[in-house]
């Protein structure tokens, strides 16, 4: 990855960094994607990947209604909410 | 001596009634008040709800409910802060989460108050889980109650400090690539890492789906295979966890002969790097193992040098897809900004430590367009093969025994400028999760000077559990490493 550029994965990432995180995480980051690399040497020719490591399929339950928590619980730990709603910032002008 | 006791011993007396339960959590508390301001385990104490907790048990303990019906009926067993329990503090050791307050139990911790635990306090970690130290921890770190210049271990140094000094009678922790078996290494106590889906991940903050797992700290392996009882089996609301039936772990226990089982020795771990004093002591516990009647066969596990590097991919991208909920929007801190792009950017920026942005970072790069297939992709492929390996080895051998980190317990500070020194202190126990077998950490000496703990690895099969609890159990029976006390104890 020699044209890893840390300014904009941090944006993919939504993480805002200042230039001095930027300088430290990508002198960090070098030797580690370096080591990351050297699984270039495996040979992988016909090999499944492994998602997890006892793949169960269409895990379903029944299609009831069940308790759940109550609006109340799920805005208590809410860090702005109002009328039953998240409040964020304006999207739309 | 109190707090000293193991579970079992615990247990007999609370039946007895020459002990209550408040007496036992009292123990607890004031061992925390005489050691804590040392190793620093415990981020928070709720002492109202774990004195009511004691209080219903006793209640329970005078109408004659038996440890038979309730194995953990009265026993204050605490918490890793990645867990979450009603109306009480989740926060991961982030900044992120601060104020977080659980809105429901994870299904361990209702596991282990039907079983008649007293759940008390929030044990230290490095955030989100990422770490080999607890430096990482947004708060403070904790320290070895065998030396405290130096760390624990991690990410779950808390839980495993916790026990070292009995401040509890057991911890609850997860393991996604040694983070309870190193801890319990490093700190001379048991770290048990069940085979993936044995024990429900509801309720536990995810770091990376396909390697977490739940798993007890304890003084004794017998501790462990009764806690493991308790948390294991199917739940409904993990879509991960197997449909397998929880067997009587404690009648694996059986006696001290290990004859007819196999253990293997892996070759490709026999590398240069490893500690004089961690070496001798795990050479000395082959030794035993073979004394116990056990044959030692040499396995090869040939992916074994591209474990870290698989790990450092598959962990950190599963992560980054994790740790995307934290946005500022519903719950955790908030940082304002101008549109709700800039406060994700603002509010991730501010909340989460150098680690974390590290490991997400990292993540979104391997994961990112271009870089897919040739980072994550390979590295799935790259997992099937070790997981390959693995099994291969357990058709010729019942176990494997290794190290399971390569040096005793480090000085604080000796690691935590080079991140990637400190990844390859999980060397010998990131393959387990990768292959989803089943692991324990259990002590098996000390190294020279300073006189630190040694842990020895046991790895099994999936679903394994009965044979290496057995193992570990005739091991320590004949050699009794567990009855060391830290100076912190």
């Amino acid at each position: 990855m020699s044209d890893f550029n840390i300014h904009y994965v941090a944006r993919l990432a939504r993480i805002a960094l200042t230039p001095e995180e930027e300088r430290t995480l990508g002198a960090q980051l070098d030797p580690i994607l370096g080591y990351i690399a050297k699984l270039k040497e495996v040979d992988v020719a016909g090999v499944e990947p492994t998602a997890h490591a006892f793949p169960l399929v269409n895990v379903m339950r029944p299609d009831v209604v069940e308790p759940s928590l109550t609006q109340e619980e799920v805005l208590r730990n809410a860090p702005a909410h109002a009328g039953g709603l998240f409040i964020v910032p304006k999207i739309v002008d | 001596m109190l707090h000293r006791l193991t579970i079992s011993q615990l247990t007999e007396r609370l039946v007895r009634r020459d002990v209550s339960a408040r007496e036992a959590l009292a123990a607890c508390l004031g061992q925390i008040e005489r050691v804590d301001g040392q190793v620093k385990a415990f981020l928070s104490i709720d002492r109202a709800d774990a004195e009511a907790q004691a209080g219903a048990a006793d209640r329970e303990l005078a109408a004659g409910i038996t440890p038979a019906e309730k194995p953990l009926l009265g026993v204050p067993i605490a918490l890793k802060d990645v867990l979450c329990h009603r109306g009480q503090p989740v926060g991961c050791a982030s900044r992120i989460l601060e104020g977080y307050i659980s809105p429901y139990d994870a299904t361990v911790v209702s596991k282990l108050q039907a079983a008649g635990a007293v759940v008390f306090g929030r044990l230290n970690m490095d955030e989100f889980a990422m770490g080999s130290s607890t430096e990482n921890s947004a708060y403070w770190t904790t320290l070895n109650p065998w030396d405290t210049t130096r760390i624990p271990g991690g990410s779950s140094g808390g839980c495993a400090a916790a026990v070292a000094s009995n401040e509890a009678f057991a911890t609850i922790g997860s393991d996604t690539g040694g983070s309870i078996r190193q801890p319990a290494a490093l700190c001379g106590c048991v770290g048990f890492k069940p085979t993936y889906g044995r024990v429900s991940r509801y309720g536990l903050v995810a770091f990376a789906s396909s390697l977490d797992q739940i798993g007890p700290f304890t003084k004794d392996v017998r501790d462990a295979a009764t806690l493991l009882g308790v948390i294991s089996g199917h739940d409904r609301r993990d879509s991960t966890s197997l449909p397998e039936p929880v067997p009587d772990y404690r009648a694996a226990l059986t006696g001290d002969s290990l004859k007819g089982l196999r253990i293997g020795v892996v070759k490709e771990f026999q590398i240069g790097g490893l500690d004089p004093g961690v070496d001798l002591a795990v050479k000395a516990a082959i030794a035993n193992l073979e004394g116990l009647g056990a044959e030692i066969v040499e396995v090869s596990l040939p992916h074994s040098d591209y474990a870290a590097a698989t790990y450092y991919i598959i962990a950190p991208a599963e992560a980054s897809a994790n740790l995307a909920r934290f946005d500022g929007i519903r719950y955790g801190l908030r940082v304002d900004g101008p549109d709700p792009f800039e406060l994700n950017c603002r509010t991730r920026g501010a909340g989460f430590g150098a680690e974390v942005k590290r490991r997400i970072i990292l993540g979104t790069s391997v994961l990112s367009s271009g870089y897919h297939d040739a980072f994550y992709l390979r590295a799935q492929k790259v997992r099937t093969l070790i997981r390959k390996d693995f099994l291969d080895a357990f058709g010729k051998v019942d176990a494997i025994v290794s190290p399971t980190a390569p040096t005793a317990a480090f000085r604080v500070g000796e690691k935590s400028s080079d991140p990637l020194q400190m990844y390859l202190s999980d060397i010998f126990t990131i393959s387990c999760n990768l292959a989803g077998i089943c692991g324990l950490s259990m002590p098996c000496g000390f190294t020279g000077s300073p006189r630190l703990p040694v842990g020895l690895q046991l790895l099994g099969r999936p679903f394994g559990e009965e044979t290496i609890l057995r193992i570990a159990h005739a091991y320590e029976q004949a050699t009794g490493w567990h009855r060391e006390i830290a100076p912190l104890g």
